[in-house]
């Protein structure tokens, strides 16, 4: 990604982007509320184009000139996992896992289906849950289904956009493990937006944190707990101070 | 100057809105050939437009036939006119209160669920999932929707009529009316150009009902307002023009004086 600016109605959100994800590595982008983490995994998952700037991505550029069909071949070659987890909540869960299978690969055995829905649920460490319902799941279960869907494909990029926000904190960590192993087994480059620090200092290889629109600090994530960076304080401290008045004692 | 700003505003949802219908139609229409979508969606769209509404639609034409019997009978009856009666209730609801009822049935039945539904799904991100896997949500979720609405709209007024020629059949027959006699000014008045002009309008209409309902649901704002505010849409769209395009439409195929 590099110099991508981005904005709506006449006014921009994300100004003069640089970033570099790498295969095998989880990269997290911090930042508060209203920041544009967002609009920028959007960019790189080809929902949007950039104003100014270019995202180059699988041997392919994406500019403010590249045509929906472009686009289209770009987003098959990813996984996105959204905020709520997205799932078509009119399918049964083992229908929202092959939706991949038979619409980006065009793989139309059913027993093949079945059984890369199975191998991806046990990946996720879910059982057999093929014919239950999203509104049937747990938090935590439909975020693993999302992400069985956003990997059944073997994407070469994997996109999450706060992947833990809203489940407990145990969950939370089951699902930031759940993410490095899979980084680790399937080799893929990974993107996380998020603003759970405790999250992205766990799992991020890389740590990004972006403030009203600008990314103003990165670094690996040994770096982040050493940083006099003042918008590195101001976000951990944020952190710390949401920890202090729920009244954790400290 | 509060209200020259409230019009301009007004003038530009407007337009917006009626931009997204093009824009929908226009893609979907596309799309039926081109596009990647579900026969399994298209099945049951079928059902939910078209099974699902024979009900209602069957309440409400009976109710209609009879009410236009009881309108007709007293009149007729008077003029010594009684051998018309069949006819002109047949003409009636074949032509005109068939298909707009239908329409207006199924636009608050099935366009206010369709719009909601896809209002949900853009909420969800469901719409945004469905283009990282390379598809085209206007094509994907609509097209099944618009073929639904273009196929099954005709059959539920064909239904229509038949319930409702039935119904004003009931109320005059038991009314002391010929039953001969009504069956037969049937036959005299009703042409099969009516029958197919009416099915013409039910088509028409069952693609302006799901053209507003996915319009209307892919223009849906942020949240359970936008949702709310989608369903309403659809509705009033739907009705506004199923009664604009009957006038044109009836216009057209019955107006004028033929001699």
């Amino acid at each position: 990604m590099q110099g991508v600016s981005v904005g709506f109605a006449g006014k921009k959100i994300i100004f003069n982007i640089d970033m570099t994800l790498m295969s095998g590595e989880v990269t997290c982008l911090m930042g508060p509320s209203g920041s544009g983490k967002t609009t920028t995994l959007r960019l790189v998952a080809g929902l949007l184009k950039p104003h100014e700037g270019e995202i180059r991505l699988l041997g392919k550029t994406i500019n403010s000139e590249t045509d929906e069909d472009e686009l289209i071949d770009i987003r098959r070659e990813l996984g996105v996992v959204f905020q709520g987890g997205a799932l078509f909540d009119s399918m049964s869960v083992g229908q929202n896992i092959a939706f991949p299978l038979r619409y980006c690969r065009n793989i139309t055995e059913e027993e093949t289906i079945s059984s890369m829905v199975l191998d991806m649920l046990e990946h996720v460490e879910l059982g057999d849950v093929r014919e239950k319902f999203p509104s049937e799941l747990s938090g935590g279960m439909r975020k693993r289904v999302a992400i069985a869907r956003a990997l059944v494909h073997s994407p070469e990029l994997l996109l999450l956009d706060e992947p833990t926000t809203g489940l407990d904190p145990i969950t939370a960590r089951h699902i930031d493990q759940l993410i490095l192993d899979l980084c680790r087994k399937f080799g893929f480059g990974v993107l996380v937006v998020t603003h759970d620090l405790t999250s992205a200092l766990g799992i991020g290889h890389h740590l990004l944190l972006m403030e009203e629109g600008v990314i103003s600090w990165r670094g690996p994530s040994r770096d982040w707990s050493t940083s006099d960076h003042p918008g590195v304080r101001r976000f951990a401290e944020g952190m710390i101070s949401v920890q202090r008045s729920g009244g954790s004692g400290e | 100057m509060g209200l020259l700003s409230w019009v301009g505003r007004q003038a530009l949802v407007f337009s917006e809105t009626l931009g997204e219908f093009a824009l929908f139609t226009y893609r979907a229409f596309l799309g039926v050939f081109s596009g990647v979508w579900s026969r399994k969606d298209l099945l049951e769209q079928l059902e939910r437009v078209g099974a699902n509404s024979v009900f209602v639609v069957s309440i409400t034409s009976a109710f209609t036939g009879m009410v236009m019997a009881v309108q007709t009978l007293d009149q007729f009856v008077r003029f010594g006119a009684t051998s018309y009666i069949g006819g002109v209730i047949a003409l009636s609801m074949v032509r005109e209160m068939s298909p707009v009822l239908t329409g207006l049935v199924v636009s608050g039945r099935v366009g206010a669920s369709m719009a909601a539904e896809i209002g949900s799904m853009k909420v969800t991100e469901q719409l945004d999932a469905l283009r990282t896997f390379g598809l085209d949500p206007n094509v994907f979720v609509g097209v099944p929707r618009l073929l639904a609405g273009l196929v099954m709209l005709p059959v539920l007024t064909l239904f229509s009529f038949v319930i409702g020629i039935g119904g004003g059949f009931l109320y005059v027959s038991a009314h002391g009316i010929n039953p001969h006699l009504f069956w037969r000014s049937v036959e005299a008045l009703l042409n099969p150009s009516d029958i197919y002009g009416g099915l013409l309008k039910a088509a028409v209409f069952g693609l302006l009902i799901t053209i507003s309902a996915c319009g209307q649901g892919f223009l849906t704002g942020q949240g359970a307002r936008g949702v709310g505010t989608a369903t309403t849409g659809a509705v009033v769209w739907g009705n506004m023009l199923i009664l604009v395009f009957n006038y044109i439409l009836s216009s057209v195929l019955f107006g004028g004086i033929k001699g």
